[in-house]
């Protein structure tokens, strides 16, 4: 597939008042998100704060109206093919399976993805390359570490070389040393591939640590939105217009989250539009 | 768990070689229309075999009860001579029945296992891929035929052991496996088609026990349909199972059958079955 002049000019995702509703709960009240080419955006919030099902209908796990959401310009509700081949999805669950090797796991997806079969084995190994694999690829996938499980998701979703990697919670139930090891070799992948990277968490400090930019998810929507520093900055100030001391350290991630879910303010309260005002111009990698 | 956690090898950018990764950087092309299809359908036996080449475990414990069928029942009846089966001793008349029973067992608990890959959050993975639903329940209905059809060569085989006096014409052992394989892909679609319905494990090991034997005596894999009362000569009317027996019965001994009608009525079934099992498939997907 070619990387035409149509798509260049598209965000890597855009949600336009995405909705979506199980019987009664509305998991997604109104997202409005758009996510950069090149830059890796984290979408954070509490479990049950819509992170998941956003993600599935970008995806086209979930079936949406059409104009809702877009990946690089191609709708998700009539261009699915499309769509999917543009994604790399590593859900939450460690989803490898236990009963094949590590390659065969890999050759799965570059077979579902149409590589050619030339091609195929070079690439498998490229993927596995890419995740410090190697070595363990001829083993299966059920005398895998958990750590080892995502690296080896991380390949499967390599091998079809997505413009979009998206990632749900990939560090969830990972040892700190094996989630520092995740996010390394996302980097690493992102640094030479040059791919976007949409990632869901709520780990507070690897989101500040790795993502360019985060939205913080909360009831269904975003609450905020932009560069780590300055969600945390801008708290720092809002908290010093009240009255806090003026040598007060900066407020972590957290603070911003814990005011964002804590207080119960919408997107209509006052300190937050400054934030979303600066999502147009936020850094972007490229 | 073989392998210390794996992270303190760390992988900066740097290490990670732009020209060791040069072909994850471009997505392979789209396979054309039609070969779509087929490719998904051998990526998916791929993984069947794959699978059973690093755990035989199955293979030879499900052939326990088919070799119990004919070594017990098959040359019991044979002595007492119970069932009449013209020209052929019963032992020969019941193979053919044991090889589709065996067949139909590994098919119809063939949607727990996508259940299972539900759970694990493969089958979502595999449709976040440009693989039409349609055409993974296609891969995996022939994938379960494909597991079927090495449990029907070890069940002939134990039949040539027993003594029943088999075919080895090429052509029509040929035959013998498109018939195993449509038949299993019919049954394994009905497996995931309920499993579409009801959407757990348990449940669907309690529809596949109340289904099997009812599909197993309600067909002529036992006895002749003449032997039958008027109401369960209707059962076997409408059991795709008949059809695979009859047919199996035609090209493995040479008895009198109705080869066209029974690859007709098991492909309708196989389409019909493949058509369901796709509808439903987005229920397990959400």
């Amino acid at each position: 597939m070619t990387r035409d002049a149509a798509d260049e000019q598209h965000d890597a995702v855009t949600c336009t008042g995405l909705t979506y509703t199980f019987g009664e709960t509305k998991a997604v009240a109104g997202l409005d998100l758009s996510v950069g080419e090149g830059e890796v955006f984290g979408l954070l919030g509490p479990n049950g704060a819509g992170k998941t099902t956003a993600i599935r209908c970008i995806t086209t796990l979930l079936p949406v109206p059409a104009g809702m959401v877009h990946v690089f310009g191609h709708d998700t509700a009539g261009d699915r093919m499309a769509v999917r081949r543009l994604l790399g999805y590593v859900p939450q669950q460690l989803s490898a399976d236990a009963g094949l090797t590590g390659r065969e796991n890999v050759a799965l997806f570059a077979r579902v993805f149409d590589v050619p079969r030339r091609e195929r084995a070079a690439r498998v190994e490229q993927a596995l390359t890419a995740v410090d694999l190697t070595e363990a690829a001829g083993r299966l996938a059920s005398t895998y570490s958990g750590g080892m499980v995502r690296r080896l998701e991380l390949a499967q979703a390599l091998v079809s070389a997505p413009r979009l990697l998206i990632l749900d919670e990939p560090t969830i139930g990972l040892d700190p040393i094996a989630r520092t090891g995740v996010w390394e070799h996302i980097n690493a992948v992102r640094a030479a591939t040059g791919m976007t990277v949409l990632v869901t968490t709520h780990y507070m400090d690897e989101a500040d640590q790795y993502c360019d930019r985060v939205g913080l998810m909360h009831g269904g929507r975003i609450r905020a939105l932009g560069t780590p520093i300055q969600l945390r900055e801008g708290l720092g100030e809002r908290r010093r217009a009240e009255g806090g001391p003026a040598d007060a350290p900066l407020p972590t991630l957290e603070d911003v989250f814990r005011e964002v879910a804590g207080s119960g303010l919408d997107d209509q309260s006052g300190g937050f539009r400054d934030v979303r005002s600066t999502r147009r111009t936020a850094n972007r990698v490229g | 768990m073989s392998e210390a956690p794996a992270a303190p090898r760390t992988v900066s950018a740097d290490r990670l070689d732009p020209d060791g990764i040069n072909l994850l950087l471009s997505p392979p092309e789209p396979r054309a229309g039609w070969r779509l299809l087929p490719a998904r359908v051998v990526a998916m036996c791929a993984v069947e075999l794959q699978k059973l080449s690093h755990d035989r475990t199955e293979l030879y414990t499900r052939a326990v009860q088919p070799a119990l069928w004919l070594l017990i029942f098959g040359q019991t009846f044979t002595r007492i001579k119970a069932i009449p089966t013209p020209g052929i001793p019963y032992i020969d008349y019941l193979a053919p029945g044991i090889i589709a029973q065996s067949a139909m067992f590994i098919a119809i608990f063939y949607g727990i296992q996508i259940i299972w890959e539900r759970d694990a959050g493969i089958l979502n993975k595999l449709l976040v891929t440009p693989t039409p639903r349609s055409a993974l329940i296609t891969g995996k209905a022939f994938a379960a035929g494909v597991k079927s059809l090495i449990q029907a060569v070890v069940v002939i085989v134990i039949a040539a052991i027993l003594g029943v006096s088999l075919t080895w014409n090429p052509l029509k052992l040929l035959g013998v496996g498109a018939v195993v394989i449509l038949g299993s892909a019919f049954f394994s679609c009905l497996s995931m088609t309920i499993a579409g319905i009801v959407l757990s494990r348990d449940r669907l090991m309690g529809f596949g026990q109340a289904i099997t034997m009812p599909l197993f005596f309600g067909s002529n894999a036992l006895y002749p349909v003449s032997v039958m009362p008027g109401w369960l000569q209707v059962v076997s009317k409408v059991n795709p199972l008949s059809y695979e027996v009859d047919a199996l019965r035609g090209l493995l001994l040479g008895t009198p059958a109705h080869l066209a009608l029974d690859f007709g009525v098991l492909a309708v079934a196989a389409a019909l079955g493949i058509a369901a099992a796709s509808s439903l498939l987005g229920r397990l997907a959400r």
